[in-house]
């Protein structure tokens, strides 16, 4: 199963943190100099549980949700038989509550140095009754990611990353297909061609404090180290926003995240951008159209 | 890899640039693509193009790329430069290092063979020439090292090892068989269509990476795929897929045991078994066979008289690229002729390959987004709209008696031309019936946009026209075949037409007198409403010529009896006279050979 680019994929996400961590630095780092940083790396403090800190929230919705989009899947009837009550689009959901649903929220600047190794459970995209689920995902560096077919007939999965390399393959019967992705990379289109309703997302990060926001809104980024962060939130209509958050020892903080109808008019919905968690930046990213600040708050 | 980080950490993040312009094309959905492109189109100009290399400002094959190549791909090799507007497919981005042609995994780097073997093949099917003869050996190793500065993947990856590629199994009817089931079973119809004309259902929103539409290939045409038609070529693309395309890589197949290397190859050898063993070869005549006395002419597309017809002669068509609007994206490449006559009547069979039974409203979407694509002013104000197939034979008015013949772009008000013209659907149909077959009609036409009906007000509105021109078209799994008949001579003056070896004028409405025994011109034009082809948007041809065989006069078979017997006569007598030569000489000799012993 595991192919000859799964490997090299894996060998370059090995490679990969050492790099950014150079990055850090600020200066430039040629080939001989990233080599030896590499040798000198050392894995960044373990978080220890007894201080261990969290961080949670929910991403509100103002305004009038638009009306879902209903997908004809009557070439599909296999698939269509699985939405007795009709398929659509997964673009915006609002939940009941008001909040909204599929946001990828993930620790975009503050852990420093410290490096975390992948998971080695596998994150599992699933083709069922031919929509992904899930729909918007986070993965880390170099973790696997499973892609299951289980509606027994063909989708192709075409991954259009900007800074990792792409993959096009086809499952035309109920298979699962292995591969990573070697750099941090938020967000990742995933679209299948034969279905071209489905559509997905996944935000590639090298940590795990990342999550997506549910049918109550609500996401928790737990295990932190104490210190200052900022937290990014990505929504693939109304844009990217961030808040900057301090945790303290063993401490929970909520933010919260605001989005509104409104904002899919001028929404920068960044796809294939690099991320750079080491690379402390002022405010002054382009792709930012809000900021909340929670600092202080709780 | 260390390169890439090095980057994108580097103050001056020069990619920005890029991603910028890709998000901007990528999200054509909200905002439309014409202003995505604009909005791309504007950030490339305000933003400093990205920084190369030091060393690359004196990189050999920089005056190479610039002066061959950066017309379409750009000076940046963004795959924008100044003509790239004007195609579809679009040039190649270099700086996302996504190549469709490659003997690497999926998202694997090509070889530098790779690329080299499209820079020297080209890409059939596209505006991609090959540049073999064209440049040196030299120019065009620069060349590969050149665009693959444009990326830093090149840089920062491992140098890419090429897919094993064994040798093709043998092909047989079993394996042609078991190819066929695996069409089915992996459902490549879902692009490709049952018969791999490239009409499957999925094939209307087919987009490439970029956002532009982009067409399942014909499988039955694989002079024009992309990385060559033979059978290796297509299983190497089936294993390695079209970075950058929908079409995946079916590599993890065989991975995951679901099907055996030895059947992907028989899957090959079926694709390779859709088109012909060869590229059909252009010809300029077309020739109509004449039927034997007491049978008859065919009347429709699968009647089994057509099996009297000499070879189809295939005729190549382009887009209509010297008038505006012009048409760069054109479905039909090409059309296949075949031609029968009895001395009264002539009829034809065309057959050509096009996706859509237009008019339908599946495709009315795919209109919409080749519309958005095309230069603004190649399609001002078109709008996308249920529109008919179309198919056009054109005929000068008069027969030339010279090498004189009308412009071959529907002639000019000075000399218009005849036209057999056929359409799938009548004026107000939005969505064309399955079993309809159009309608034809008789033209007059002094220019592309500048079709006038013979019959005053025949628009085709009226069912079954008046005229002497019938039409007989079905559609099926993504190819038109159609049946036209005409009576050589619609005049009533008289002329015996097959005497004359001058000019033949048109008859008073201006229909073309046909004439066994001689060159008659001919053009071909196709249009595809589904994809906003009608007027000047769509495929044309030069002139051809159609000849009609004469009947074969009797002198044909009396005189090499008569000439035969001639010469047997002859040369009995010259035998005979030699033998009685002989037998005097035999009796000479005998009586001198006593003298000579003596």
């Amino acid at each position: 199963m595991m192919s000859k680019l799964n490997g090299v994929i894996v060998i370059l996400s090995l490679t990969a943190l050492p790099v950014v961590a150079a990055c850090g630095g600020g200066a430039p780092a040629d080939e001989e100099q990233a080599g030896t940083e590499d040798a000198q790396a050392e894995a960044g403090p373990a978080v220890d549980p007894a201080v261990a800190a969290t961080i949670t929230g929910v991403v509100n919705f103002e305004g009038t949700a638009p009306e879902p989009e209903s997908i004809d899947m009557d070439a599909e009837p296999d698939c269509a038989e699985k939405h007795p009550d009709g398929a659509s689009t997964q673009e915006v959901v609002v939940n009941d509550d008001g909040t909204l649903a599929n946001v990828f929220v993930h620790v975009r600047e503050g852990l420093g140095d410290r490096e975390f190794p992948a998971s080695s459970d596998p994150v599992v995209l699933d083709q069922d009754g031919c929509v992904y689920h899930p729909h918007v995902f986070g993965i880390q560096v170099g973790q696997t990611l499973t892609i299951r077919n289980s509606d027994g007939l063909l989708h192709n999965i075409n991954a259009r990353p900007e800074e990792n390399r792409p993959f096009n393959i086809s499952q035309p019967v109920d298979m699962d297909t292995e591969r990573s992705f070697a750099v941090p990379e938020v967000m990742i289109p995933i679209q299948c061609d034969v279905h071209g309703w489905m559509q997905a997302y996944v935000g590639v990060v090298d940590h795990p404090y990342h999550a997506v926001s549910g049918d109550d809104g609500s996401f928790t980024l737990e295990n932190l180290p104490p210190g200052e962060y900022v937290v990014e939130a990505w929504h693939e209509r109304y844009g990217v926003q961030t808040a900057n958050v301090t945790v303290g020892e063993q401490e929970t903080e909520e933010i919260e995240f605001t989005y509104d109808a409104g904002m899919a008019q001028n929404a920068d919905v960044p796809l294939g951008d690099p991320i750079d968690l080491h690379d402390d930046h002022g405010g002054d990213d382009p792709r930012i159209t809000a900021v909340e600040d929670a600092d202080g708050d709780g | 890899m260390v390169g890439l980080h090095e980057r994108r950490c580097a103050p001056d993040r020069t990619p920005r640039t890029r991603h910028a312009a890709a998000v901007a094309v990528r999200r054509h959905r909200t905002p439309p693509i014409p202003l995505a492109l604009a909005l791309a189109f504007a950030l490339a100009l305000a933003l400093p193009a990205p920084e190369l290399r030091a060393q690359e400002a004196d990189h050999p094959g920089k005056p190479v790329y610039d002066r061959w190549c950066a017309g379409c791909h750009g000076v940046d090799g963004t795959g924008n430069g100044p003509a790239a507007g004007y195609m579809l497919p679009r040039p190649r981005d270099f700086t996302r290092a996504r190549y469709q042609i490659r003997t690497t995994a999926s998202g694997e780097l090509p070889m530098d063979a790779d690329i080299r073997r499209v820079i020297d093949e080209g890409m059939p099917g596209t505006t991609m020439p090959g540049w073999e003869d064209q440049l040196s050996r030299r120019e065009r190793d620069d060349l590969v090292d050149y665009i693959k500065t444009f990326s830093p993947f090149f840089e920062n990856l491992p140098d890419p090892e090429p897919l094993e590629i064994g040798d093709p199994p043998r092909v047989s009817e079993e394996a042609l068989a078991e190819g066929r089931e695996f069409y089915q079973e992996i459902e490549c119809w879902q692009c490709h269509g049952d018969q791999g004309r490239g009409d499957g259902e999925s094939a209307p929103t087919q987009e490439d990476d970029d956002g532009f539409p982009t067409r399942p290939a014909d499988l039955t045409e694989n002079w024009l795929f992309n990385g060559g038609g033979s059978v290796e070529a297509i299983y190497t693309r089936l294993r390695t897929g079209l970075d950058g395309t929908p079409m995946p890589s079916f590599s993890d197949l065989i991975d995951a045991e679901f099907m055996t290397d030895e059947q992907l190859w028989n899957l090959a050898h079926y694709v390779r078994s859709l088109s012909p063993e060869e590229p059909p070869e252009v010809r300029d005549v077309v020739r109509a066979a004449l039927i034997p006395e007491g049978e008859s002419l065919p009347t429709s597309p699968d009647d089994t008289l057509w099996s009297a017809a000499t070879e189809p002669a295939y005729i190549p068509l382009v887009g209509q690229i010297i008038v505006q609007p012009r048409w760069f994206a054109p479905t039909v490449d090409g059309v296949w002729v075949e031609a029968l006559h009895d001395g009264e009547e002539l009829a034809l069979r065309l057959t050509w390959n096009d996706p859509s039974h237009s008019p339908d409203p599946a495709w009315l979407e795919w209109q919409q987004r080749v519309l958005d694509v095309v230069e603004p002013n190649e399609a001002d104000d078109v709008e996308a709209r249920p529109r008919p197939d179309a198919f056009a034979v054109q005929f000068p008015r008069t027969l030339p008696g010279g090498r004189e013949l009308p412009y071959f772009l529907m002639g000019d008000s000075r000399e218009p031309v005849h036209l057999w013209y056929w359409r799938s659907a009548r004026p107000g149909e939005t969505d064309a019936p399955d079993g309809d077959s159009g309608y034809a009609i008789e033209a007059e036409a002094s220019g592309l946009d500048a079709i006038e009906p013979l019959a005053a007000g025949d628009d085709g509105a009226e069912a079954g026209g008046a005229g002497p021109l019938t039409a007989d078209a079905s559609w099926e799994a993504g190819r038109w075949r159609m049946t036209l008949r005409r009576p050589l001579r619609t005049a009533d003056d008289g002329v015996d037409t097959a005497a004359t070896e001058g000019e033949i004028p048109a008859d008073a409405d201006g229909r073309t007198q046909l004439a066994a025994g001689r060159a008659i011109p001919i053009a071909f034009f196709a249009w595809d409403g589904s994809n906003a082809e009608e007027g000047t948007r769509g495929s044309i041809s030069a002139w051809y010529y159609l000849y009609l065989d004469v009947p074969t006069p009797t002198s044909v078979y009396t005189t090499p009896v008569l000439a035969m017997m001639l010469t047997a006569g002859l040369g009995l007598v010259v035998v005979v006279r030699a033998q009685r030569r002989e037998e005097r000489n035999d009796d000479h000799e005998s009586n001198e050979t006593p003298r000579r012993e003596a």
